[in-house]
């Protein structure tokens, strides 16, 4: 299997900002690839370079094999790019907005329906409305049908989900899903780390640098150190003690739970557990649970951010 | 109401709440009250009716039917009131970028009406609560998001309202700093702050002491985020969410 997508040592900086830092790695024709961070990390200016309409300061890029400098005229019509925010046009009707990207590609709506028909039907009931009076949900599908009128080879898509509700972010990744199935090669940008599941690899980028590419069920293997999952009591309370435990490296709130990281790699966590369990105890936090846990990819993005917290959020 | 609602322990009260564009209910006889201290997550799909519901408790859209105390404040009569005495930070922002980290403080203070001397010291213990002190003259725009979200909140706290509502205040940043948030949050709530939030992370639902979930317009669901969980007998608040909000066609329509 050849690569859709091959990076190599790709720097590009703004002004003092390092938004992109000696980035490598490979995207395989048909894979469902995912880039995982926030916002700053520099995933919009790798989609730029991508789509080349940034040019990079050092290293190289080739989409479907073509070079993003020498040959962007030929990557254009290869590409289907959903920037973020959609960058629909407001003013021009859910037709519109289909017919003119179908416009701009030398093709139509019609050749290209087969493939946008599952998406698009959802959204054609309301053609005529324009574009800036449609909710979150239906702008995301419409850009996405915008993106493939023109059947490219591969789908850029630069964080699809944000602000959308977690109903139709589950909804989008489905669809996401099929068209990976007809064997479409996608690189999908999120800040939210549980839609990294969905993804063949997830890349995890934070401050220009890529700190671990995997998949995603392997992303939490790597964690360095014991973890622990802590639940009972009050919580804010239960934070404070546990960073007070002078073998803590880090603790996070986590959904209904926190996440105790010891710093003791060389500890069973099953031992640390019990000890863990008795200093609550000593500290008056006799109904709190504590029981060992497998990383997941949002604890493994943490740890390799850098760890432990500053102290200026918890003194607060 | 005024009096009882505050000795009574409540930060808002809401019986019937109701907004209606033309023929189109947005808001439709909510009933629901929040306790004083209590961080409470307003959930909904995009177009259920939160930010109208939201507009009509903070005093910027006058209800079509039924009534609701905020802060002890009448949503119909005493809207003027209401504002003066709650904090707001939605998700664009409520600070001016061209403006340096002290200047938006000092604005803030003003608008409140805060005695200078006030606002100084405000600033000083904000500067360093938030580790801003070194950044305080750099302009706010040019600040990470993340130390934006964190300022905007603390100025959205520095008239020391009863209530503050927070309008998706973590969307975009690093994990990390979306927890800082939270413990930013959970240490004004120990000082007595009602919090108000809404939010797209279902993670940060479970951070809740209460959460309700609006479907097309009304209160579907309502309690802890244990409750709920038990009540549908679900793994996760994501998925209580999704079950209730999977099938909900108007917003899609609207």
């Amino acid at each position: 299997m050849s690569n859709a997508v091959e990076l190599r040592s790709l720097s590009k900086s703004f002004e003092k900002v390092k938004a992109l830092d000696d980035v490598s790695f490979d995207v395989a024709e048909g894979e469902l690839f995912g880039l995982v961070g926030p916002d700053g990390a520099g995933k919009t200016t790798l989609f730029r370079i991508l789509t080349t309409l940034l040019v990079p300061d050092k290293g190289s890029a080739t989409v479907c094999g073509l070079d993003v400098v020498k040959d962007l005229w030929a990557i254009r019509s290869r590409v289907g790019y959903m920037p973020g925010g959609f960058a629909l046009y407001p003013d021009l009707s859910v037709a519109e907005n289909l017919e003119f990207f179908a416009a701009v590609f030398g093709t139509t709506v019609e050749k290209g329906y087969e493939l946008i028909a599952p998406i698009y039907r959802q959204i054609e009931p309301f053609k005529d409305r324009r574009a800036e009076a449609l909710s979150g949900g239906m702008k995301q599908k419409l850009a996405l049908s915008c993106a493939l009128v023109h059947r490219p080879d591969i789908l850029l898509l630069d964080e699809p989900t944000t602000g959308v509700d977690a109903v139709s972010r589950r909804e989008f990744w489905d669809q996401l899903g099929n068209l990976k199935a007809s064997g479409l090669t996608i690189v999908v940008s999120t800040p939210y780390m549980d839609e990294a599941l969905r993804c063949d690899r997830v890349a995890l980028i934070h401050s220009g640098k890529i700190l671990e590419i995997d998949p995603p069920g392997a992303v939490g293997r790597r964690y360095p150190l014991p973890l622990l999952s802590v639940t009972g009591g009050e919580r804010f309370e239960l934070l404070r003690a546990l960073r007070e435990f002078p073998e803590a490296h880090a603790v996070y709130l986590f959904g209904d739970e926190l996440h105790y990281t010891d710093k003791r790699a060389e500890v069973s966590a099953q031992a640390i557990a019990a000890e863990v369990q008795e200093y609550l105890a000593q500290r008056g936090h006799t109904d709190a649970q504590v029981a060992p846990i497998s990383a997941g990819i949002e604890d493994s993005f943490m740890e390799l951010m850098g760890g432990a917290p500053p102290p200026t959020a918890a003194a607060a | 109401m005024t009096a009882a609602a505050q000795i009574n322990g409540f930060a808002i009260d809401a019986q019937n709440l109701t907004r209606r564009f033309g023929s189109f209910i947005a808001v439709d006889h909510i009933t629901f009250d929040v306790k004083t201290g209590e961080v409470f997550g307003f959930l909904g799909a995009n177009g259920a009716g939160k930010t109208t519901a939201i507009k009509m408790l903070v005093g910027l859209l006058a209800p079509s039917e039924g009534v609701a105390h905020v802060a002890g404040f009448d949503v119909h009569s005493q809207r003027e009131q209401i504002r003066r005495n709650i904090g707001y930070m939605s998700q664009r922002f409520s600070l001016y970028a061209d403006l340096t980290v002290r200047e938006n403080i000092r604005l803030y203070g003003g608008i409140y009406g805060l005695p200078p001397a006030h606002i100084e010291e405000r600033t000083k213990l904000m500067l360093d609560t938030l580790g801003l002190a070194t950044n305080a003259d750099d302009l706010v725009g040019k600040l990470p998001l993340g130390w934006k979200q964190k300022l905007a909140f603390s100025v959205a706290l520095l008239h020391e309202p009863k209530i503050v509502f927070l309008d998706e205040p973590t969307g975009g940043v690093d994990p990390i700093t979306r927890r800082q948030f939270w413990e930013l949050i959970y240490a004004a709530a120990a000082r007595g702050t009602t919090v108000f939030v809404t939010t797209h992370y279902m993670d940060e639902a479970e951070y809740c002491d209460r959460i309700s979930i609006m479907v097309d317009g009304k209160i579907a669901a309502l309690g802890t985020p244990t409750e709920l969980k038990e009540r549908f007998g679900a793994d996760s608040v994501d998925d209580v969410f999704v079950r209730l909000a999977r099938g909900a066609k108007k917003g899609e329509a609207a």
